[in-house]
């Protein structure tokens, strides 16, 4: 269990936007020894970092479309391709240029849809890059599901905007077999007074590192960010949050909740803010919580705080990381439950505050289910 | 009838010995006090009977009607028939007081409460110890105040009905009326069930309500003076002074402002 703590730093010079480019070359194949990718298993990573050939596919279907809600198949020249996302990282860049066809996904303006919108992408074996655009027109309100699953070696980028004054909510599930790799950068640009909720529930893959980040288009938005992950014995479940706040007034929220079992299980998190001059008022906090229930699980924890200005609401941060509490666990004990049935309560508990937040019951039940299902699998 | 029997109990934590050859013995209906200084040992008997893993057992043996408490798991003692009021109830966040209450009483039971009366059965408990029945959709003592902690430490003893229960300062913290509440409750229990009660605590003001037979002074370890209702008094007058502690009843702890003996509270259902 590691922790680094970086310090708040405030003042100082402007963070340099960060390079971006969608020219694969523009970034040289990384050692290892990068900020970016030194939690990073690499060799792990199947040749995503080479670009291998797209010889395998990633099935993708949409369910529940209601008055208001379109799915259209688009080109790299669409103009909301790259509108919100430019490539920061090589595998991005791959995945930008190797994508054959993406998939877009528009809320028209003002449209309120209540029936979440589901989208399944089903790994069908080999390496595949994707490209999803979701897009969430002025005043509209929405709930999208990105439902992961199956066999894969998968780049993608997910372009996110959220109109003025719309609302959505985004829940991605990984919910992959036990060989698959996923390297995802999912952008969004949240507008002016305008909502975005997402929960990223991660409890599948071999390898899975994901890359959400918030900007703001105006003022009085405002981004929550919850995490879900559960990893076992062996896998890498890795996640980098960065919310960049450049406009006033803005909120932003990101709790990351990790349990961690087996030998080598690996988590990481990434909690990058950054608040620059001109985001006055803004009100940011970050959390991630780690619960490691058994030995030879590793979870690495790096919140990062940068203020640029001190004209703030309120900005701060938490990381905690911790085994079971013998506390607890006495005292259920001590009132006749036994220690297998303590401690699946501890671990329920600890992941029902987000679970409670996932505004769909049958993706509460089906979290819920997992949960257990991954405490079944591990004597815990 | 039931006996908790205690016998040599020597009990170290981190490798320094903190009781140093307890003997006791506990039956069915009885009621007894351990009064003694802070530090002589109280919760560190209750913790080892209880089977909290900080505590070593390094000689000695503990016994419910002859069976070997010690081999047990800290679970297989509560189901045995022990019960530990804690001193500092733990906070669970996230395990909501009706799960924790159910999974409790299903697992000392050996089988579910029956749904039709169950969220009945827990309201009249939690009425009779003032305890807001919202409360059991919050998180297990989480943001409890110390009387809200202690009131449910007595709703748990009153729905698992053990054999023998241990009191760990369960009056420590409470004011006038929460400590009536749950005295109250304690003794309720004890005429019902035939419950019998180790009551620790520091000062005597909980005597006036649960009524002990026996009383046992614990100094350094060691349980150095026994008798009956009138060595608390006694204690009172006294202080600890000569077991090497300070007064009983200091102003910090108030004394109770009705001086009354609940009905029912005197030798208590034998
Ligand atoms: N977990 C612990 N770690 C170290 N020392 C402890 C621990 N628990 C109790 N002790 C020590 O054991 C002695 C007895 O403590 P305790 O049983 O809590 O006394 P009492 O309940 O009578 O106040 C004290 O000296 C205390 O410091
Ligand atoms: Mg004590």
């Amino acid at each position: 269990m590691v922790v680094e703590e970086r310090e708040i730093t405030v003042g100082g010079d402007a963070r340099p936007a960060r390079f971006t480019s969608y020219d694969v070359e523009d970034f040289p194949v990384p050692t290892g020894r990068e900020e970016e990718w030194r939690f990073t298993p690499l060799k792990r990573l199947k040749g995503l970092l080479k670009g291998a050939d797209a010889d395998g596919k990633v099935q993708i279907d949409v369910d529940g479309l209601g008055d208001g809600v379109t799915v259209t198949s688009i080109e790299r020249d669409h103009p909301l391709v790259g509108s919100v996302l430019s490539p920061v990282e090589r595998i991005s860049a791959i995945a930008f240029a190797g994508f054959t066809s993406g998939t877009l996904i528009s809320v028209a303006k003002r449209a309120v849809v209540e029936q979440p919108v589901t989208v399944t992408l089903r790994g069908e074996g080999g390496t595949a890059y994707g490209h999803l655009v979701l897009d969430v027109g002025d005043e509209a309100s929405a709930t999208i599901v990105l439902d992961h699953s199956g066999s894969a070696t998968y780049a993608q980028n997910v372009e996110i905007r959220v109109g003025a004054n719309a609302s959505l909510t985004l829940v991605t599930v990984q919910d992959w077999a036990r060989d698959t790799v996923h390297v995802g950068y999912h952008a969004a640009l949240v507008g002016r007074d305008a909502r975005f909720r997402s929960f990223t529930v991660t409890l599948g893959g071999d390898l899975v590192r994901l890359a959400p980040t918030v900007r703001y288009a105006g003022s009085g938005g405002d981004a929550e960010l919850h995490g879900l992950v559960f990893a076992d014995a062996g896998q890498h479940l890795e996640h980098r949050t960065l919310i960049d706040h450049e406009t006033p007034k803005c909120r932003s929220r990101v709790a990351y909740k990790v349990a961690l079992q087996g030998e080598g299980a690996h988590t990481v998190w990434i909690g990058d803010v950054v608040v620059r001059k001109a985001a006055e008022g803004i009100d940011t906090y970050e959390l991630n919580r780690n619960l490691v229930l058994s030995e030879g699980a590793r979870a690495d924890s790096v919140p990062n705080l940068e203020l640029e200005t001190g004209e703030v609401e309120g900005a701060g941060h938490a990381s905690t990381t911790g085994r079971f509490d013998d506390q607890q666990l006495f005292y259920l004990q001590s009132r006749g439950i036994p220690a297998v049935e303590a401690r699946r309560m501890v671990v329920r508990a600890f992941f029902a505050e987000v679970i409670a937040k996932v505004p769909v019951e049958h993706l509460r039940d089906r979290l819920t289910g997992q949960i257990e299902a991954e405490l079944e699998g591990s004597g815990v | 009838m039931s006996t908790l029997e205690i016998r040599d109990l020597h009990v170290a934590v981190e490798d320094k010995q903190i009781l140093n050859g307890v003997d006791l013995s506990v039956s069915s209906g009885e009621i007894h006090a351990i009064m003694g200084p802070n530090g002589s040992g109280k919760s560190t008997l209750a913790y080892a009977i209880a089977g909290h893993p900080k505590y070593t057992i390094t000689r000695g043996s503990v016994t419910l009607d002859g069976a070997d408490v010690l081999d047990m798991t800290v679970d297989e003692r509560a189901r045995a028939g022990l019960f530990l009021a804690m001193q500092y109830p733990v906070e669970v966040p996230g395990v909501s007081v009706s799960n924790f209450l159910r999974t409790a009483v299903t697992a000392v039971r050996g089988e579910a409460p029956k749904i039709r009366t169950w969220g009945k059965d827990v309201k009249n408990v939690m009425t009779k110890l003032q305890m807001d029945p919202t409360f059991a959709e919050r998180s297990v003592n989480e943001g409890f105040s110390g009387g809200e902690k202690k009131r449910h430490e007595i709703v748990q003893l009153d729905l698992l009905r053990p054999k023998i229960a241990i009191l760990d300062e369960t009056d420590s913290g409470l004011d006038v009326d929460a400590l009536r509440t749950v005295s109250e409750g304690v003794v309720r229990v004890h005429a019902e069930s035939n419950l019998g009660v180790l009551l620790i605590t520091h000062y005597t003001r909980i005597l006036r309500y649960i009524k002990p037979q026996f009383v046992h002074v614990m100094s350094a370890g060691r349980i150095v003076e026994e008798g009956g209702e009138e060595l608390a008094a006694q204690l009172e007058d006294e202080g600890y002074a000569r077991f090497g502690g300070g007064p009983v009843l200091t102003p910090a702890e108030p004394r109770p402002s009705v001086d009354g003996v609940l009905p029912g509270a005197s030798g208590g259902g034998n």
